[in-house]
């Protein structure tokens, strides 16, 4: 379970995207459950490959996660998730 | 003659619509996002447009009320196992020793949907997308759902079968200069020409492969560069290495296929089978990206020449389109309306359309024409749009 918070550049697409709650032991099953929640989601942040794009970046509290292709990174008890666009890219 | 333009920008998707003498632009659609190629649908008006996120990944958007609202789509992905023989351009520093001579394999992710093009009116909902890294897609229900073709991914000039294992052939298909901008040096399909008489028999055109055509709805594919002239190669008749521009044919006229190729103009008269080199050079007809052919008379072709593959903007700092009216026999320059002084404008492959007689094109610098007179005088319609990535009739 972790806290998970959105650039607001990710509401244009999805409208109803809100901070919450989300249920997921590493950032992998993050996603998969906001695929689920928010069909599509996925295919925004990550390719079809299942890497992160190069241009979005995920922090677990103020950490990068360390895992870009597996997105394995676990999150501790409480964390707070933050799906951002990088500064590189347009 | 069509009252519509659609451009794709750097900036978003445009339409225009003529009203009296002057075009109208509608208030820009996708603001902010670089919109590679925009369309409508000739079969069931419905507006496409291939969105280039810089951050969010490919996506098409299609509209079905005539751009009011558009849906974004986000089906469009390469299978999973699709994969291709990596290539890297040589950089300075390289040690030519240190290569191991292993081939290596990249997973295929979508970079960019570079056209969009439409099936006939006998196979409604039949659309094809032409991406970076040099995959064909198909959709058959209106573009809801895609396929890669995987003949065509799979064919012996790309290293056969890469989704059942290693390499079998030699990889011919070399990566497009469009793809360095998103760090890859990758194959980029950007024409397809489906046969009016046809709809099985097709026409597509890799940068830089060459032309590879089907006759069985994709099936199988094989090459059609008979008679092009590759000025950059040891044998500048070798089968593959080609870099054609851009491909079109006329609907009248469906066996005579022109295209503009880094080296110059070439036509076919006969479906391509064979190719000639048409270029005028002494005229300043030979490099340029775009060309388009009259619907009904496939004799008569526009290219916008630019300046060598160099330096890329107008000769000498002027515009001019060039037309030929005898299948490239002899072409006449038209400068009216067009700028003759410090124009730096280039004109990308998709950013030329011909209508009955209306001609539009638009440039990397935010210049907008149109010609209502076969191309041989021209009126600015705005000198501040974003740089312009295509230009299609509505």
């Amino acid at each position: 379970m972790a806290q998970v918070a959105f650039t607001r550049h990710l509401l244009r697409f999805f409208p109803d995207l809100v901070e919450g709650e989300v249920q997921g032991a590493t950032v992998r099953e993050l996603v998969d459950e906001l695929e689920r929640r928010h069909p599509g989601f996925s295919s925004y942040v990550v390719d079809e490959t299942g890497r992160l794009r190069r241009h979005v970046n995920v922090f677990i509290d103020e950490e990068l996660i360390r895992d870009r292709v597996r997105l394995s990174d676990r999150l501790p008890h409480g964390a707070r998730v933050f799906f951002l666009q990088a500064l590189s890219g347009g | 003659m069509s009252d519509q333009i659609i451009l794709g920008t750097k900036k978003g998707t445009l339409l225009l619509d003529r009203k009296g003498a002057a075009w109208e632009p509608r208030p820009i659609a996708h603001p902010g996002v670089s919109i590679s190629y925009a369309a409508r649908d000739p079969r069931d008006g419905t507006l496409w447009a291939a969105m280039d996120h810089a951050h969010w990944g490919p996506k098409l958007s299609r509209s079905r009320d005539d751009g009011r609202t558009w849906e974004d789509l986000h089906q469009l992905a390469y299978p999973k196992g699709a994969r291709f023989i990596a290539q890297t351009l040589p950089s300075p520093g390289e040690d030519p020793g240190a290569g191991s001579g292993t081939i290596e394999y990249q997973d295929a992710t979508l970079m960019k949907v570079w056209v969009i093009a439409f099936g006939n009116a006998d196979q409604p909902g039949t659309l094809y997308a032409g991406t970076l890294p040099g995959g064909l897609f198909a959709s058959r229900d209106g573009g809801s759902t895609w396929e890669l073709n995987r003949p065509l991914w799979n064919h012996p000039s790309r290293g056969g079968d890469l989704f059942a294992g290693e390499a079998t052939s030699k990889n011919q298909w070399g990566g497009t200069p469009a793809a360095m901008a998103y760090g890859e040096f990758v194959p980029g399909i950007h024409s397809v020409v489906v046969d009016p008489r046809d709809s099985k028999h097709l026409l597509i055109a890799v940068s830089c492969a060459g032309v590879v055509e089907t006759r069985d709805g994709g099936l199988s594919w094989s090459g059609a560069n008979k008679g092009m002239l590759n000025d950059y190669l040891p044998n500048p008749e070798a089968e593959w290495g080609h870099d054609p521009h851009f491909i079109t044919a006329s609907a009248g006229d469906p066996d005579r296929i022109w295209q503009q190729n880094h080296t110059g103009v070439f036509v076919s008269d006969d479906g391509a089978k064979s190719w000639q080199r048409v270029s005028k050079p002494e005229r300043g007809v030979h490099f340029g990206f775009p060309i388009a052919t009259d619907a009904k008379n496939g004799k008569v072709a526009w290219v916008v020449p630019a300046k060598s593959d160099q330096e890329r903007m107008g000769i000498e700092g002027g515009l001019f389109v060039a037309r030929t009216d005898d299948g490239g026999r002899s072409w006449t320059s038209f400068r009216e309306g067009l700028p003759q002084a410090n124009a730096y404008d280039i004109v990308y492959r998709h950013a030329l359309d011909a209508t009955n007689g209306r001609l539009c094109f638009g440039s990397t610098t935010g210049n907008l024409y149109v010609s209502d007179d076969h191309g041989e005088s021209w009126r600015s319609v705005g000198h501040n749009f974003p740089p312009i990535h295509s230009v299609r009739f509505g």
